[in-house]
């Protein structure tokens, strides 16, 4: 078992190609939606519609002018604006003061101001809003010291045209869905063929070693690189994206496994029915990875499909898997929250075990 | 003399087609078996069978003394298999290939370094040790492989056409081998498809449509054949085939 673990290790090691799907794949992908998703947030243009015009509103107005992110379009003069405003596309972000700023910060100790965003690009104006605000509650802290004021700014945010904020960072749970049932399920069943192909199956299959153990030695190292692979787009997408990271992330990791190890059972079960590379390769693609990325919520949402994929929708895996990064990514959901959908992988993942077993064993 | 693989009436049908048709016969220890057909004659499924990588529909087999049903596994550690296809890993060293087969046979570490010296000494590869088994010479590679295939010591070693592809230098030294192997007792079970090859067995089976026609050493079937090379009695007997490939 040990032997088998460690040779695993080395084949996958010297195998180029393996190398370059197993990290060099999901890297890519994780930087390209980065960079394809992430606009560059130079210069973006910002309207203002300042109703008190007073010292605070102004020195804040300044303050973001100043930035590198944004540029300073133009004041408004009524609310109905706004809208006008946001229609021809320029102007990204409106940025709202109520009147007497500056005093209702030194007096009442609380100034409120609005920022509304575009968010037809969501992931952008998720930025563009957290940039505001880190810009606003950075002036605020100046204001508090140099005065020793006790005041705080309250800056409400609205979403304008996606209020839902619908996909930002739907993409990122989605990627790291795909990528570990690709790397999981194509990596497991091409290994797996590739023993059939070159015949040292038939080698190991009279050897003593028992069919569990095979698979287990053959399974455990992608459950390790896989694991690596996850840990690694968590951190590109908390790096390029901010993904948030506040959710119950031993959770995560927990259901990350579940969700590998139901990935690796299918992978196996993938080659029971494959003799040759060229198969696994093509009904990963196929039956798998189109699939999953189609119907699991990822690019498509469910709730738009016809009845019919929607049914379909409820045995992809990956469907579920999304459905409890995105609860405790984005939600900070915990284990009650995700605990119908964690009980489905596992059935999952104990049917393809189950079902790979068999097949394993009538199949050689 | 001890008999090490025992095999009465095994049947083996795919459906309605019988691969193997009531073969009936014996090997004993130490003798070097060779089991010869046409392609399709159903040679390969009955060493499947033999080797426990397929199960038969009917019949009676003892492997090593071990029943066939029952006592599976007690056979696995005791035979050795050598497949068509070459069954080192291309991606490792022959250090390691070597180190791996013995592990999953559970030879102890030790036992498994002085096997890797000698036969790497035996088939002077010193020279090739750092280097993947991808880089070596096909000859050498058949050569490694059937060490390998013997490396737990197994009563019996199955060998499906080992030689195939392989010069003809190389095969002479390739048998040499197995002659060797089975001057230490090893029974050597063999398919082939070159006759010359089939002269070098202690007896030889020679499987017609599922069935064995023939079973006798080579010069007992020479001379019932009435010829004076094995070639000709395997032409005379395969052309009783019936079956298409």
């Amino acid at each position: 078992m040990k032997d088998f673990i460690i040779k695993e290790f080395k084949q996958i090691f010297r195998d180029y190609r393996s190398m370059v799907i197993l990290f060099g794949i999901p890297i890519a992908q994780v930087l390209l939606f980065g960079f394809a998703l992430t606009m560059d947030l130079n210069d973006v243009h910002f309207a203002v519609l300042d109703k008190s015009k007073d010292e605070y509103s102004k020195k804040i107005v300044d303050k973001i002018n100043s930035s590198d992110y944004f540029i300073l379009d133009q004041n408004l003069n009524s609310e109905s604006e706004i809208t006008k405003i946001f229609e021809k596309g320029i102007v990204k972000e409106v940025i709202v003061f109520e009147s007497n700023f500056t005093e209702n910060f030194i007096k009442k100790g609380t100034a409120n101001l609005q920022i509304i965003a575009d968010a037809s690009d969501p992931n952008t104006a998720n930025m563009l809003v957290n940039y505001t605000k880190a810009i606003v509650d950075n002036f605020q802290q100046t204001i508090v010291t140099e005065n020793s004021l006790k005041g705080i700014v309250i800056p409400q945010i609205e979403f304008k045209y996606n209020s839902e904020l619908k996909s930002v960072f739907m993409f990122v749970p989605g990627i790291i869905t795909i990528i570990l049932m690709l790397v999981s399920a194509m990596m497991t069943s091409i290994s797996i063929a590739r023993e059939k192909e070159l015949g040292t199956m038939e080698i190991l299959l009279v050897s003593p070693i028992k069919p569990i153990q095979i698979i287990v030695g053959k399974v455990l190292p992608y459950v390790l690189l896989s694991f690596i692979n996850f840990m690694v787009i968590l951190i590109l997408s908390f790096w390029v994206f901010g993904m948030p990271m506040d959710g119950n992330m031993f959770l995560l990791l927990v259901e990350a496994v579940l969700y590998i190890v139901m990935s690796l059972a299918l992978g196996i079960f993938i080659s029971t029915v494959s003799n040759s590379q060229q198969t696994a390769m093509l009904l990963s693609m196929f039956a798998l990875l189109l699939p999953t990325i189609l119907l699991s919520g990822f690019i498509f949402p469910i709730e738009n499909m016809p009845q019919i994929l929607q049914i379909l929708s409820n045995i992809m895996p990956s469907k579920w898997f999304i459905i409890i990064v995105k609860s405790i990514m984005l939600k900070q959901g915990s284990f009650i929250d995700v605990w119908k959908e964690t009980l489905i992988l596992i059935s999952f993942t104990v049917f393809f075990i189950v079902l790979s077993i068999k097949k394993f064993k009538i199949r050689l | 003399m001890e008999t090490v693989v025992e095999v009465k009436n095994l049947v083996k049908k795919f459906g309605n087609f019988v691969a193997n048709d009531n073969l009936t016969f014996e090997v004993k220890k130490g003798e070097i078996f060779g089991f010869l057909g046409a392609n399709g004659a159903g040679k390969t499924t009955a060493i499947k069978i033999l080797c426990g990588l397929s199960t038969p529909t009917s019949g009676e087999l003892n492997i090593a003394g071990f029943n066939i049903y029952t006592e599976r596994e007690k056979i696995k550690k005791n035979i050795g298999y050598m497949s068509q296809k070459f069954s080192l890993y291309d991606d490792l060293t022959i250090a390691e290939n070597i180190k791996f087969y013995g592990g999953i046979y559970g030879l102890s570490l030790k036992k498994i370094k002085e096997k890797t010296i000698k036969y790497i000494e035996a088939l002077n590869l010193e020279q090739y040790t750092k280097k993947m088994v991808a880089e070596l010479p096909l000859g050498i590679k058949q050569k490694l492989a059937f060490m390998v295939s013997v490396i737990h010591e197994p009563k019996i070693v199955f060998l499906d056409e080992p030689t195939s592809g392989v010069d003809p230098i190389t095969r002479r030294q390739f048998w040499d081998m197995i002659y060797n192997e089975a001057n230490k007792g090893t029974t050597i079970f063999v398919t082939t498809h070159y006759m010359d090859e089939a002269e070098y067995c202690n007896r030889i089976s020679i499987m017609v449509d599922g069935k064995i026609e023939a079973l006798d050493t080579p010069a007992n079937l020479k001379k019932t054949f009435n010829s004076n090379n094995m070639e000709n009695v395997f032409i005379q007997l395969a052309r009783k085939a019936t079956r298409i490939d």
